[in-house]
């Protein structure tokens, strides 16, 4: 394998298959959604933030963060395997991963999941 | 002129480490624009191929590297329950009040996810290698998401530094 394409068995050169890129850039979209909807349900639940105080010093914070990065890791990996020698349209793929990321980006806004916080 | 640990942390933190991340991005995003078919040798392809890979990599590495240190160092004396903490004296002044409020509460979790960008992108940037200049249209959404990923840390930085300035760790 060598410059991004790879020999076939009768020696001749094909393109490397989307996939693999598709995986990594969903994974990031899928972290970014999983910290959103932690931070607004941590927002809404008083019991669900206490459980995500995985660090007394950090706060629920520590937990957020964690899983967000495990479903980042653990999303890159499954895909990883799902989509390996496939090659999914990269518009698709790069449209999707930016919905992701935008709906991340709005559970994570203030304003948006302040709203959700219990009426004190 | 002294630093305290906290604050040399901060500097770390905040200047250290988001310097690094403002040159990687520079180079990198101007060896994304230059790396077009057709205006560029051979040899030209693969040194600036490397050139973003690395550029790519260090961005990367550098946003893990603030996210890491940011929630996990400074943010523990920021957010001290005792009442001269950043936090605690924010919070006592409706007048600034919001820097907490919105200001720290945004930070502290879109900042997270410039990491998850960046490192998609550089993984993608290793793995077409110098093919992909022939992928014009994976090059260009991977500069788009480079660039995201630079400006969601720029909103976190930004912030940062306003916070700072209203409220320092000492």
């Amino acid at each position: 394998m060598e410059n991004g394409m790879m020999k076939t068995s009768e020696g001749s050169v094909a393109e490397r298959p989307f996939g693999p890129v598709a995986a990594v850039f969903l994974a990031a979209g899928i972290g970014a959604l999983v910290l959103g909807i932690l931070t607004t349900l941590a927002e809404a639940s008083e019991s669900f933030k206490s459980w995500l105080e995985w660090s007394t010093s950090v706060g629920s914070l520590s937990g957020k963060t964690i899983i967000a990065v495990i479903a980042f890791v653990v999303a890159w990996a499954v895909l990883g395997v799902g989509l390996r020698g496939k090659s999914p349209k990269p518009t698709s793929i790069f449209i999707l991963t930016a919905i992701l990321v935008a709906v991340g980006l709005v559970l994570t806004f203030p304003t948006f999941f302040q709203a959700f916080a219990p009426a004190e | 002129m002294h630093l305290t640990y906290r604050e040399w942390w901060a500097v770390v933190h905040g200047m250290g480490l988001g310097a690094l991340f403002l040159l990687a991005f520079a180079g990198g995003f101007a060896e994304f624009w230059s790396l077009r078919s057709g205006e560029l040798s051979e040899k030209g392809i693969m040194t600036r191929t490397r050139r973003l890979e690395v550029g790519t990599w260090i961005m990367a590495a550098a946003a893990w590297l603030t996210v890491v240190t940011g929630t996990w160092v400074v943010y523990p004396w920021y957010r001290d329950p005792a009442p001269d903490s950043p936090r605690s004296l924010l919070l006592a002044d409706p007048n600034t009040a919001d820097w907490h409020e919105f200001g720290m509460e945004w930070k502290e979790h879109i900042a997270w996810i410039a990491p998850l960008l960046a490192t998609a992108v550089a993984f993608a940037v290793t793995y077409y290698g110098t093919s992909l200049i022939k992928h014009q249209g994976v090059r260009r959404a991977l500069m788009m998401f480079f660039t995201a990923s630079f400006l969601i840390a720029g909103v976190a930085g930004a912030l940062g530094a306003f916070i700072t300035k209203a409220a320092p760790v000492h």
